[in-house]
């Protein structure tokens, strides 16, 4: 029996009373996956297999892609979603593609848009970005600012994009935009969103916006993409493309397609206000912990040590009575609380009931209406920047980066 | 004509809807809707990738693209699957059991472990821009009684359904996802007859299983066909089953003409000339309202084709039809050319205009493309290349059926398909089902079966074919009489239907039951319809059967009988026995169909007889 075939490999494959020639492709479950030269791949016992011979490497062919000198640069820097990808036919297999040429290969438009350049920091799944790495990515958007980037594109998994865009809010001064956009349907099939939320990214790059967004499709149709500031957008669909919103403010731009028409709103910072700085420091020993009814104050002890814990609480921002005490000896340990609300819409009021004014004289901040996970990733970097404990609380109630909405809005 | 000369070669591709609770990658029910019920619309462009734009030059590509734009239709039916924004669920067993089934009954070898596919389709059919497809088993037979020498299926694949078209960029999700196999055959038949026959073998093949949907657009065939010095063209969507035989024939007779047509094309020394000409000038005093419309109107003169670009290939198709699909597919309505001019509004003045303006001569075919300036130019150069291919003799095709079957020109034959693997479905084992599987009876088999029960062979054959089948052998085996069961299911049910009885209320046991208190006499067979219409109306059973057996006892009949009898002595006596006719149809309104008619016979030769006798 020979399991050592390799991709491509030709076999002569049994299938019940039917001999077929093959590729190998891969072995799945202890049994031999190949191509009929139909193209349907199917699983048959490896004993069923004969090597027939393995063919040399063929080259493909690449088209040439010219840029364009008149265009602004922008660069793109990949921390591992895809926007582009290719499939080999042959084997199946889909690789994703960070080189410029190759993106504006299965991208075209983009050349008319920009010139660009490329960074691939990483490629890794969103789930497993760390804090680590936001710093590193800052750096490596600063780094394309200062020199000459017109507008920076960051590709990333969708899973965490929200946190990653977050926290580059955070820890840069940007007087350019900084786009985060990813895909919510695979990039190798016709139908996926990486084309027009690539567009609409890099069109929203040479805009005259100045800060961190996040460029996606508006609805689930192709017709126009939102542009979100990175403190106040979230993930809110598992897998529609539509699946990032603006809570509680509007977006703060539009792009049509295919007409790629930029809006942008009045609240949106603009080109040029700011000079570029990178403060990468960040805190990584803060939490973020959702209070569920009955859950015991121990569950409190496992924070012990951090320097910081974000509570979402319910409603207004409560959590059990039980859990004051505890609350108050993290607090006394050092460690600072900020209540955000599991309602996500709304802003925290803890002088309401007894429990929230038990909550703010254990030492607990209101967190306003910022976004839990933008208040995790926000105390990370105050607690990273200031270390006079009053001043950072001060940081936490104050506005930064259009993480805090000092006014509801009525109708949002 | 004498097919083995011609050297037909013909093989099928028959997609049947499987008739499965629900769609194969989603749970939504797999039923049609009327496009007025859809409850929301969305746009989505599908991005092409090189080659599956190879079909159209660089002219024409640049101007599709901004056509890729599809709107979609979506029901309270659907669900985010078919729109493309949620992955697919795990494959539906229930539709990879059908399939399997009619795998085993065609006698294939069924894949160990099948994984799905993705093949690329962009036609906006699919809202992910591919089809999902698995192949689930491979190499069968086609009997020696249907195929002299017999014939091969190759495979049979569970795909999903493509949604339907509303119109050029409007599709209907609710189609979309509902399971289909896909048999394929070898081309293995080689006359218009066989390939009927075989369809035919097939679909019946299909029915057998009693779990495929029914009715128009639930079974399309694909036929492949080339002939000697041809090349393989694939008729898409026949419908029809007795068109069949009839659109082969028709091909072949295109085929051979094309054939003729290159021949004497080279004959002739014919060309294409490939600078078109700009005659918009020509025409512009024109009476003909498409060239007067037109931005441009350009001319392409094709030398010594004169008179067979005009020439009939097919019934009511012409070389000039071909090349008109080719020019068509740049969104232009059709072409002009001079083997059918003057006319359509062009007067000899203006074609005499034409061919001097061209430098043509009467032996030249002149072209008219007009319309807009971008399509106009995209048209002649598709023009161009259908006019060269006409040198080759047949191009390799996928043509699109017409009324009455002759057909009209797709899309070149697409290349190796081009697939990937569906990495978001795991794949599945044929193992544990295979060996479990039930071999359906074919429906061949149970008519014939249904026959020697003594049924009438066009009430065998109706019964047999049924969807009420499965009915009516639980009929048979609970005692009911086969032709009582075989009446009641093909026409008495039927008939109540369309005098707007609630029948559909009338579940399958009250239906048996009704049908067993004839069986052994506790009804009249003539009762039967009363009995349904009663229970229809929400009578039970049991109430419905007493109600009409109730209603005439055979105390009763026999005074019905002596009083009808009596009134009409005189006649009896002239008559004899041949007045029980007559007799017959005034006692049986009198008992309205609640005796049967053997008895009330039985009782009214009785009564005749015993006035005969008197006298
Ligand atoms: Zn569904």
């Amino acid at each position: 029996m020979n399991h050592t075939y390799d991709a491509g490999d030709r076999l002569e494959a049994q299938i019940g009373t039917s001999v077929r020639q093959a590729t190998y492709i891969t072995g799945r479950d202890g049994m031999a996956v190949v191509k009929l030269d139909n193209g349907y791949n199917l699983g048959i016992p490896y004993d069923s297999c004969r090597f027939l011979e393995r063919p040399g490497q063929s080259v493909a062919r690449k088209p040439i892609v010219t840029q364009r000198d008149e265009l602004p640069v922008l660069s793109i820097v990949s921390t591992g979603g895809t926007i582009a990808s290719r499939i080999d036919y042959r084997t199946g297999a889909v690789t994703s593609q960070f080189d410029a040429a190759d993106i504006l290969r299965a991208i075209p438009g983009l050349s008319s848009i920009g010139r660009f350049r490329t960074k691939q920091l990483y490629t890794i799944l969103s789930e497993n970005m760390t804090p680590a790495i936001w710093q590193e990515l800052a750096r490596a958007v600063h780094e394309e600012i200062v020199s000459g980037a017109r507008g920076v594109i960051v590709t990333h998994g969708t899973d965490t994009m929200a946190y990653s865009a977050a926290a580059l809010s955070f820890m840069l001064d940007t007087p350019v935009p900084v786009i985060f956009v990813g895909s919510q349907r695979s990039a190798d099939r016709p139908s996926s969103d990486n084309a027009i939320n690539a567009l609409c990214a890099a069109k929203t790059a040479v805009s005259e916006l100045g800060e961190v967004a996040v460029v996606m499709h508006t609805t689930t149709s192709d017709d126009s993409c939102s542009i979100h500031r990175a403190t106040r957008v979230r993930k809110m669909h598992t897998s529609k493309r539509d699946a990032f919103t603006s809570i509680g403010v509007p977006p703060i731009g539009t792009v049509k397609y295919p007409t790629l028409d930029v809006t942008l709103a009045a609240h949106a910072r603009k080109r040029r206000e700011t000079e570029p700085m990178v403060l990468p420091d960040l805190e990584p020993g803060c939490g973020l912990l959702s209070f569920v009814p009955g859950m015991d104050p121990a569950v409190l002890d496992a924070f012990s040590g951090y320097r910081g814990l974000v509570i979402a609480g319910t409603g207004l921002g409560h959590v059990s009575t039980a859990w004051i005490p505890a609350l108050r000896t993290l607090a006394k340990d050092g460690c600072m609380l900020a209540m955000t609300s599991q309602c996500l819409n709304g802003r925290v009021c803890d002088r309401v009931y007894d429990t929230g004014r038990d909550l703010i004289s254990a030492g607990v901040i209101e967190a306003e209406n910022m976004l839990p996970e933008t208040a995790l990733v926000k105390m990370m970097w105050v607690l990273g920047n200031e270390d006079d404990p009053d001043k950072a609380a001060g940081m936490m109630k104050e506005d930064l980066k259009g993480e805090i909405e000092g006014r509801s809005v009525h109708g949002l | 004509m004498d097919y083995k000369t011609v050297g037909l070669k013909a093989g099928i591709e028959i997609h049947q809807q499987l008739d499965s609770r629900t769609k194969l990658f989603c749970r939504c029910p797999t039923s049609l809707r009327e496009f007025e019920e859809h409850t929301d619309e969305y746009f989505r462009f599908l991005r092409a990738t090189e080659s599956e734009m190879g079909e159209i030059d660089e002219a024409a590509r640049e101007e599709m693209k901004n056509e890729r734009r599809f709107c979609y239709y979506t029901y309270d039916t659907t669900c985010l699957v078919e729109d493309d924004e949620e992955p697919p669920q795990p494959l539906n067993p229930e539709a990879l059991t059908i399939s399997l089934t009619i795998a085993k009954m065609l006698g294939m070898s069924p894949v160990g472990q099948i994984h799905t596919m993705r093949k690329l389709v962009i036609d906006g059919s699919n809202t992910s821009g591919f089809q999902r497809t698995a192949l689930v088993a491979l190499d069968g037979a086609i009997p020696v009684d249907v195929l002299p020498g017999g014939g091969g299926i190759e495979t049979i694949c569970l795909e999903e359904e493509a949604a339907q078209r509303v119109d050029d960029h409007t599709f209907s999700l609710d189609r979309l996802g509902i399971p289909l196999v896909e048999i394929t055959t070898s081309p293995c038949m080689k006359t218009p007859e066989e390939v009927q026959e075989v369809a035919g073998y097939l679909g019946m093949v299909l029915r057998s299983t009693g779990k495929v949907k029914r009715g128009l657009g639930t079974i399309r065939q694909d036929i492949n066909i080339s002939i000697s010095g041809g090349a393989r063209v694939e008729i898409k969507g026949v419908q029809e089953l007795d068109l069949i035989a009839e659109v082969v024939r028709r091909e072949v007779r295109r085929q051979e003409n094309l054939l003729s047509i290159r021949d004497e094309l080279i004959r002739r020394g014919a060309g294409v000339r490939e600078e078109p000409v700009d005659v918009t000038h020509v025409f512009s005093a024109t009476s003909s309202g498409i060239l007067k419309k037109a931005d441009r109107i350009l001319a392409l003169v094709l030398p010594f084709f004169g008179g067979l670009v005009g020439r009939e290939i097919q019934p009511g198709r012409r070389l000039g039809s071909e090349l008109s699909d080719y020019a068509k597919k740049c969104g232009l309505g059709g072409i002009f050319h001079t083997d059918e001019l003057p006319g359509y509004g062009v007067t000899p003045e203006e074609v005499s205009e034409l061919r001097t303006a061209t430098g043509a001569s009467d032996r030249d075919c002149v072209i008219i493309v007009a319309g807009p300036e971008k399509k106009v130019h995209c048209a002649v150069l598709q023009v161009i290349k259908r006019a060269r291919l006409a040198f080759e003799g047949i191009p390799e095709e996928t043509r699109r059926m017409l009324e009455g079957g002759s057909t009209s020109y797709m899309r070149p034959l697409p290349g190796a398909a081009r697939m990937y693997p569906e990495t978001d479905v795991e794949p599945v084992y044929s193992r544990g089902i295979w060996g479990a599987i039930q071999v359906p009876e074919l429906i061949t088999k149970r008519i014939g079966r249904l026959k020697d029960l003594g049924l009438d062979p066009g009430v065998a054959e109706h019964i047999g074919y049924s969807e009420q089948y499965p009915l009516f052998e639980k009929a048979l085996n609970q005692g009911v009489p086969p032709a009582l069961a075989a009446r009641t299911l093909t026409s008495t049910v039927k008939e109540l239907r369309r005098e707007g009885v609630a029948v559909d209320h009338i579940s399958d046991d009250e239906l048996i039951g009704a049908l067993a208190a004839v069986g052994d006499g506790r009804a009249a067979k003539e009762a039967v319809p009363e009995i349904l219409r009663l229970i229809a109306g929400g009578t039970p059973l049991a109430d419905a059967l007493e109600q009409c057996a109730g209603r005439v006892s055979v105390q009763d009949l026999g005074d019905i009988v002596r009083a009808v009898v009596r009134e009409r002595q005189q006649f009896v006596i002239e008559r004899g026995m041949a007045s029980l006719g007559p007799l017959m149809g005034v006692v049986m309104a009198e008992v309205r169909g609640s005796v049967d008619g053997k008895v009330v016979s039985d009782c009214l030769k009785d009564e005749i007889r015993r006035i005969l006798q008197e006298t």
